[in-house]
């Protein structure tokens, strides 16, 4: 794992759309690679006959009949939207 | 047929090019949640919590969207993988609630498969198909319906889509152009996708670059959201010759995201979407592996109907159709359905090639004239059947028949009544028309005499008498015969 630098946390936050002082960045950076460091360590265990695990529980992915049982509530799904105008949800233009 | 390529001032080359295909899945309800699919709703009305992506809400897969991702699979010879995997896809955009996309990256339910295009003059190529998986698809953003503001639909979000990931094994626009009509054909034979691309159901992303022949690859450019076969082909001719130029001046090709704009004929760069291009995928802790048995597999393969190679190749082996008639009937799965059950009304297989003839002339030229589809045609298969019948027995000729045929398209009646109505009846009364003959000789003692005396081509002009007197309706075979014996003296 190469390690994490300030442009990299910038990079990061940029993509998730998390705000972060540029005077944080540095220390943050740092964290990260504690935090990295830190699981790093699983590496040094030998998993090489072990299959991987999907879920910590041991169950099936559940499946749906495709029949209609949802939707029609306009109402609800706009109800916590800054903006709604004729059933839309109005967002600032966002143009390519 | 000549290979494709771009001609620049150093030299030919040639173009590459690979289709990611976006083709929406035929289900009743949504990938993950119990919404509707159907196009043309009330904005926001097809939308569950699951869809809007309100906390807390979980998603579960639909069975269906499995199965017809496997059918599809199947009908495409591809690899079918009983362990697969979901992902998030992250990117912010504003018709994308969730933040991500769910979709399949490392472990995709279907495999390498191939899809036999047709070049015409029966000339095939196999294509590769790398992949397809299942996702989600998104909103629907509106930019021109307020000065400020876009608006946001949510109905399509969460609807399935199948990637279909080709092999980048396509040279030239017409190419592109018959991977994606035979793909479209295939999918709405088995009924996964209605292959409708005017109301988005099927969209292609496509990859272009360009070499010189023999050359490694070239730095690809893709082509978003193309919406149209006719499109995909300009794209791919404009983006290569926009290639050929940057590289003959030296230049470099970036990779990066275009968009093609059919009215000034150009393809330009979306720089915004290049930074988006990072998705951290990573498995979907909402969701399990999809796992499922050989049974599963097993019934959804029984579940496919003929395929179109295999059904052209029995029209032309078994029915004796035409390799071009077939091709044309089994372009369009309604096509092949209409010329299936007019055979069996008329439950003649030899009569196959004649009924080919009719439904590819006859028809077809009647339904371009009046803008309908074969499913809107006012003669069904049954009325066909009879009006070849009445051929095939002589009642009435080829000639009369299409006028008979014009007539049932316009009033949607059958050929038998119109036949009586217009004492359209061809007489092949021998009585009837011996005595027709010898009035028409005794009336034209002088063509008689040139006819003797070795103008045998007159024989025509007394076939032409006849069927006037008889108002077109004598039938011409046995008018012949009677005629000649008579004439000869």
């Amino acid at each position: 794992m190469s390690e994490i630098d300030k442009a990299t946390v910038a990079k990061i936050a940029r993509l998730s759309r998390i705000k972060i002082e540029e005077d944080k960045l540095e220390p943050l950076a740092g964290e990260l690679n504690n935090i990295l460091g830190w699981v790093e360590q699983l590496g040094e265990v030998n998993t090489d006959t072990i299959e991987p695990m999907a879920s910590p529980v041991n169950a099936k992915l559940r499946w749906r009949d495709d029949v209609i049982n949802d939707g029609d509530k306009q109402e609800s799904v706009l109800k916590n939207a800054a903006k709604a105008e004729f059933g839309f949800f109005a967002v600032p233009k966002v143009i390519e | 047929m000549s290979e494709y390529r771009i001609q620049g001032a150093t030299g030919d080359f040639e173009v590459v090019i690979g289709l990611e295909v976006h083709a929406q899945v035929i289900s009743k309800s949504k990938l993950f949640s119990g919404a509707a699919t159907e196009f043309g709703a009330e904005p926001n009305s097809q939308v569950s919590l699951v869809d809007a992506a309100m906390p807390g809400m979980l998603p579960t897969i639909n069975g269906e969207c499995v199965r017809q991702a496997v059918r599809t699979g199947l009908a495409l010879g591809a690899q079918i993988n009983k362990f697969s995997v979901f992902d998030r896809k992250n990117y912010f955009y504003a018709d994308l609630p969730q933040g991500y996309q769910i979709s399949q990256f490392k472990h995709p339910v279907v495999g390498e498969g191939t899809i036999l295009l047709d070049l015409g003059d029966g000339k095939t190529k196999e294509v590769g198909v790398e992949r397809i998986h299942l996702e989600q698809d998104a909103g629907k953003s509106m930019h021109d319906q307020h000065p400020q503001f876009t608006y946001v639909d949510l109905n399509r979000s969460g609807v399935a889509l199948m990637e279909i990931v080709s092999k980048p094994d396509m040279r030239s626009p017409e190419e592109a152009g018959a991977y994606l009509t035979k793909l479209r054909t295939i999918l709405r034979y088995i009924g996964t996708c209605d292959g409708n691309m005017e109301q988005g159901s099927m969209r292609a992303d496509v990859n272009v670059s360009v070499r010189r022949p023999g050359e490694p690859l070239g730095t690809r450019c893709e082509i978003k959201n193309v919406n149209s076969i006719r499109f995909v082909r300009q794209a791919i001719e404009v983006e290569a010759r926009r290639q050929v130029d940057i590289l003959e001046d030296g230049g470099e090709i970036d990779q990066e995201t275009r968009l093609f704009d059919p009215n000034k004929g150009e393809t330009r760069s979306m720089r915004s979407k290049e930074e988006a291009h990072d998705y951290r995928y990573f498995p979907d802790p909402d969701l399990l592996p999809v796992e499922f048995d050989d049974a599963f597999v097993d019934a959804a393969r029984e579940s496919l109907p003929e395929l179109p190679d295999d059904k052209r190749k029995r029209f032309v082996d078994d029915l004796g159709v035409s390799d071009y008639n077939a091709s044309v009937l089994v372009a369009e799965k309604e096509n092949a359905d209409y010329f299936e059950e007019l055979l069996a009304k008329l439950g003649n297989a030899d009569m196959a090639k004649k009924a080919s003839n009719w439904v590819i002339s006859d028809l077809f030229g009647l339904l371009n004239k009046a803008g309908k589809t074969i499913s809107e045609s006012p003669v069904s298969p049954e009325q066909g059947a009879e009006l070849l019948g009445l051929i095939e027995d002589g009642t009435i000729s080829g000639r009369t028949a299409k006028d008979v045929f014009e007539e049932m398209f316009e009033t949607g009646k059958n050929a038998a009544v119109i036949v009586d109505e217009k004492g359209l009846k061809q007489v092949s009364d021998t009585g009837e028309l011996e005595k027709i003959i010898d009035t028409i000789i005794a009336a034209n003692p002088g063509q008689v005499e040139q006819y003797r005396a070795g103008k045998t081509k007159l024989i025509g002009f007394f076939v032409g008498q006849v069927m006037k007197e008889t108002g077109g309706a004598a039938n011409p075979g046995v008018v012949n015969k009677l005629l000649q014996p008579k004439l000869d003296g």
